[in-house]
């Protein structure tokens, strides 16, 4: 296969992959089930470790599929459970004034892209990607990167501590 | 590809996070949108780390995923509490705090 087809593959398995993530986005944001929106969570997930797996971040895509869709998706399913909400849809999900955040977002939309636009123009990805490899990664990580790491062990180790202390009967 | 058709995404897809944050009432859904606000600053990492050839932007990426994990966990920890002394987690009745 040539260089070019390769491109032009990628192109179009970025737009089917973005265009259901931002679909499944909007549901999360608008559906009034929560558990509805718990499984539209996945398929965004799921469309992001695929544009990692896009952008030759092999490690991570495989990172993210571990700890979001196998860990934090069944954290949010027992959240659920345990708040008692209603699996059949409630209908006050939403605040009364709702409507506020509609030109909120819309402004920061605006900004964003005018800014991104601006500042990067058709500025080109590198086209022989290589995936980088997992060494670097782990080297970056066990070398010039050893403090933050220490520091979110202890993050983690909070919050383990913290969860059980908060959410335990006593 | 192009560098912005990745970042736009990620400005999608935060614009999305912060639509829900401040829509939902639901403090189970307010998390859910967090994510997603986490999830497209991660996507930007990650494209530039392509653009500029180095591992770094891989490590903040692994660093924000675990960063996101520890914060869904004491989240839904605080919500189970709120949940067992109100009997609901509507955010727009906690308002004890208000002056």
């Amino acid at each position: 296969m040539l260089a070019s087809d390769i491109l032009v593959a990628q192109n179009i398995g970025f737009g089917i992959i973005a265009a259901t993530m931002i679909v499944a986005a909007l549901r999360v944001v608008t559906t009034r089930n929560v558990v509805h929106a718990a499984l539209w969570l996945v398929v965004v997930l799921a469309g992001i470790a695929a544009q990692y797996i896009l952008l030759a971040a092999e490690f991570v895509a495989v990172t993210q599929v571990l700890v979001y869709i196998g860990a934090v998706m069944v954290l949010f399913l027992f959240g659920t459970m345990l708040t008692r909400a209603r699996i059949g849809g409630e209908h006050n999900v939403d605040n009364r004034n709702w409507y506020i955040s509609i030109p909120v977002a819309v402004v920061l939309l605006g900004t964003m892209l005018y800014a991104l636009a601006d500042g990067f123009g058709s500025e080109k990805l590198p086209q022989d990607t290589t995936p980088m490899s997992v060494q670097a990664v782990s080297d970056s990580i066990f070398g010039p990167y050893l403090l933050p790491f220490w520091a979110l062990s202890f993050v983690l180790l909070a919050a383990v501590i913290g969860a059980i202390v908060l959410a335990r009967k006593d | 590809m192009l560098l912005n058709q990745f970042l736009f995404l990620g400005a999608v897809l935060f614009c999305i996070g912060v639509y829900g944050v401040i829509t939902r009432r639901n403090a189970v859904m307010v998390l859910m949108s967090v994510e997603l606000i986490l999830n497209s600053v991660n996507i930007n990492l990650i494209a530039f780390a392509l653009r500029n050839g180095s591992a770094d932007g891989h490590v903040f990426a692994l660093y924000v995923i675990a960063v996101a994990a520890a914060e869904v966990g004491v989240g839904l920890a605080m919500v189970l509490l709120v949940y067992r002394n109100r009997r609901s987690i509507a955010l727009d009745e906690l308002a004890e705090m208000k002056g």
